[in-house]
């Protein structure tokens, strides 16, 4: 059956007009126009902030917006809450899962829509449609499994099962692959193939341009709150596709010279941490870094970066050994603290910047000088703390990290993403340290505030700084870091030359395939 | 101790759990829904007051009993209406309840009967009475499994009987019933919930007023079918310590029922054996029997007895975020 006939003169199974919405004075939705084909793949892309989720959130009856229309297959239907855009055959897949954690598959897939008093009946007839929709999809999962017993991949299916079994003819993704494996990626990216073929429209949400490119059929750009275009995916690039995100040209891969690296500056042997529960997050970890080279920590989150960070920035404690520049330091018990790491010359970037990084509630020169708050240049006295030359500090610092608005007198939570990063950024780095330990710089941080983060940090790596770079983001490692180590199950599992390797090796390496080449472990040959 | 006296202390153990099984499963349906309630104590002394009061004014039990389950929900509606309406701290909007509560009662109760913040003393229709089952006395012959019947099950009144039969039916509802699953999804993640299309607020707000329907039926048994006629306070902290049997029993209706008959237990030995003599350490002071059940309170709170694991949502009112 020739189905491409039957789009093109059936109307439009998504269509908004006029869409406009606003969260007291921030207007998140811009007069949004859009039109979606049934069967298609459709991709919207844009910046954090810019009004992506907003908009699906309206599509999907989560948020109800101040003015336009939905028409879905032709009719037009007024989206008061999820009920009934559920009624309208939307299903969602939000980024973070709305799934009980400790009901099984079953009852998570049914909730909502058991339709009847008793249970049971919709729990076996939904027993039933998954092993369908797992053969036809390969959406298998185990149907009496607890949702917290599975791997996020896993979760993930159990979400485009929930949306199956309320018959939605829509898939709204919000951003699906940040947690996943590159193949689980690409095997996602099968199953929504096969979900268009079969009909199903799919809206996919992400600001990875690559899927874009890889998987979608249509694009649209959203900048602030506006739709700045809709183009065939066959007809643009991800160039064009940055430059109006942004509104701006964007270097999307930042220029790297070979540098000369000196000594071995941070040596980690044996990095060991137990966590509270008693679980090993870390087993026997090793690595060095040498003066002027990035070394990036590759891995799916939550495979032990947030204790590696954390115990080499002092945070928690661990066993094994931990020199910098020759010189041995604790990693446990006395000496071993954030603020004994700072005196060593190790600078920390957290992973989590607003736990962790600053204290919203606090001004922004505050936030510059915290953590060096004792050191004399923020003091007049043994007493009495310098405001005013903090404050003109923080001013400096600002301006030189183009940090907006640059106004020392503003609370940090009024900043965007990028900018808090910055603030970070420029407390951590204007310390001048030998080693910089770095989580996941440009988490939540738009296109261009990342063009600048990566600058300096390559910046600093030309200035002699060794720089340990942890990062779920691979594309972030493959642009900055001269060496890649990557970390499966709280293990170094492998370890390449940047330049030698590619995405399908890491990809396996981060799901935990070593490879039975034999090779030379890297870190050998070039030590 | 013979086997009629063991008989005779599981019977007032029976008697003495059944305002707590009441008030245990009230706090587990609101804390199931994601609304911790520690107004459970003043929510049953409003019913314990109302019951008796109009019980004793109209002299008919059961328009005592529809006045105490009146007042209990009145109360669980304004503690809904502060935790999920107007998304507010659910341990202060509880507190309140409970000193709103304590204060009424007594005021109210002084302005209209004279009697020191009681109630008159209720009789005949005025109270609920014991229930004789069929043919006790002649069972009650048979040896051994004859006072079983006779004493143990029978002659207690309907509420008993009412609180009993409560525990099979919550776990019912609540693993059985669409009710009772996406009670327990609110509990633990209210925005499953919500995306599924589901109101999480009408949710909360049944769950909140089973909860004071059922502290309604404790508190209303307490005062005219435990006793006869209300007393200042006579709840005496046994909201908390149905809250404290929630936690024991890790919010599951059959340990609900365990944990209330234990602290049941513990009353009736209390009150069976004023002075406990044991040779060659002497003896027990009463005192010390009668508070066992607050000592175990305290170590069931200090987590002296292993994990429990609250609903994950409980006390966060839900805010859908932007």
């Amino acid at each position: 059956m020739d189905t491409k006939v039957q789009h093109e003169s059936a109307a439009p199974m998504i269509e908004l007009r006029g869409i406009s919405k606003s969260f007291g004075p921030v207007q998140a939705n811009k007069n949004i126009n859009l039109k979606v084909n049934k069967g298609s793949i459709h991709g919207i892309v844009g910046e954090n902030g810019a009004g992506k989720s907003t908009l699906m959130s309206i599509l999907y009856g989560f948020y109800k917006s101040d003015l336009g229309e939905i028409y879905i297959n032709g009719e037009h239907i007024n989206i008061t809450d999820s009920h009934v855009a559920i009624e309208a055959g939307i299903g969602m897949v939000h980024q973070h899962f709305k799934l009980v954690e400790n009901f099984t598959v079953l009852e998570n897939v049914i909730l909502g829509t058991e339709n009847s008093f008793l249970i049971n009946p919709a729990l076996n007839n939904a027993r039933v449609l998954l092993s369908d929709l797992a053969s036809t999809y390969s959406l298998e999962v185990n149907p009496d499994a607890l949702i917290e017993d599975l791997s996020v991949g896993h979760q993930q299916r159990v979400e485009i099962l929930k949306a199956l079994y309320r018959q939605a003819d829509i898939l709204i993704l919000d951003e699906p692959t940040g947690v996943l494996t590159p193949a689980e990626a690409d095997h996602l990216f099968n199953i929504l193939r096969n979900l268009s073929k079969e009909g199903k429209t799919i809206i996919l949400i992400t600001h990875k341009l690559k899927e874009i490119m890889s998987v979608t059929d249509t694009v649209s750009v959203m900048r602030r709150g506006e739709m700045t275009a809709t183009l065939e995916t066959s007809k643009t690039n991800p160039q064009e596709l940055a430059e109006l995100m942004v509104g701006r040209s964007v270097l999307l891969r930042v220029e790297k010279d070979a540098t000369e690296v000196g000594d071995k500056s941070l040596e980690v042997h044996n990095l060991s941490v137990t966590d509270k529960r008693g679980v090993t997050a870390l087993k026997n970890v090793s690595f060095h870094v040498r003066k002027g080279e990035i070394l990036g920590i590759a891995g799916v989150a939550g495979n032990g970066q947030t204790e590696l960070l954390e115990a080499l920035g002092g945070i928690s404690p661990a066993t094994g050994t931990m020199k910098i520049d020759g010189e041995e330091i604790a990693l446990h018990g006395k000496g071993s603290d954030a603020r004994s790491r700072r005196e060593y010359g190790v600078s920390h970037v957290p992973e989590d910047r607003q736990k962790l990084g600053l204290i919203l509630d606090f001004f922004a020169w505050e936030n510059i000088a915290f953590g060096y708050h004792h050191k004399d240049e923020f003091n007049k006295n043994w007493l009495l703390m310098d405001n005013g030359k903090t404050r003109e500090i923080a001013r400096e610092e600002m301006a030189k990290f183009d940090i907006r608005p640059p106004t020392p007198n503003n609370l940090v939570k009024n900043f965007s993403g990028g900018n808090q990063q910055k603030i970070v950024l420029a407390r951590e780095l204007e310390q001048h340290p030998k080693v910089l330990i770095v989580g996941q710089p440009t988490r939540g941080v738009d296109i261009g505030a990342i063009e600048f983060i990566h600058q300096k940090i390559i910046d600093l790596r030309d200035k002699g700084v060794a720089i340990l770079l942890v990062s779920v983001e691979l594309d972030e490692i493959f642009s900055l870091s001269d060496r890649v180590a990557v970390l499966f199950d709280g293990k170094i599992i492998g370890e390449r030359i940047t330049e030698e390797t590619n995405e399908s090796e890491l990809g396996l390496l981060m799901a935990g395939i070593e490879d039975g080449s034999g090779e030379q472990p890297v870190m050998e040959s070039i030590a | 101790m013979d086997y009629l006296t063991i008989i005779q202390i599981l019977d007032s153990m029976l008697r003495l759990s059944a305002p707590l099984i009441f008030a245990c499963l009230a706090g587990l349906f609101s804390e199931r829904s994601g609304i911790f309630d520690i107004g459970l104590e003043g929510k049953m002394l409003a019913s314990a007051f109302f019951s008796a009061a109009v019980a004793a004014a109209t002299g008919s039990v059961w328009l005592g009993l529809m006045a105490g389950l009146t007042a209990s929900m009145i109360l669980a509606a304004i503690h809904g209406f502060a935790s999920i309406t107007f998304q507010g701290n659910q341990l202060i909007s509880g507190v309140a309840i409970n000193f709103l509560a304590s204060g009424m009662t007594a005021l109210i109760g002084q302005n209209w009967f004279r009697l020191g913040g009681r109630t008159p003393s209720l009789s005949g229709d005025g109270r609920f009475l014991p229930i004789e089952f069929p043919f006790a006395e002649s069972i009650g012959k048979i040896p051994f499994l004859g006072p079983i019947y006779s004493e143990l099950l029978s002659g207690h009144t309907i509420l008993v009987y009412v609180a009993l039969l409560t525990v099979p039916f919550t776990w019912w509802l609540l693993f059985k019933t669409r009710f009772g699953l996406r009670l327990r999804a609110v509990g633990e993640n209210p925005e499953a919930v919500d995306t599924g299309g589901v109101s999480v607020s009408f949710l909360r707000y049944r769950a909140v007023l089973i909860c004071g329907l059922l502290c309604g039926l404790g508190g209303a048994y307490l005062a005219t079918g435990m006793a006869a006629g209300f007393i200042r306070d006579m709840t005496a902290g046994k909201g908390f310590i149905a809250l404290a049997a929630l936690i024991f029993a890790k919010w599951r209706p059959a340990y609900a029922l365990y944990a209330c008959l234990l602290f049941g237990f513990l009353e009736a030995i209390a009150i069976r054996y004023q002075n406990i003599t044991i040779e060659g350490v002497g003896t027990i002071p009463v005192q010390f029997m009668q508070a066992l059940p607050y000592i175990l309170t305290i170590v069931i709170l200090a987590g002296l007895v292993g994990k429990a694991i609250p609903p994950k949502a409980g006390g966060e009112p839900y805010v859908k975020e932007r």
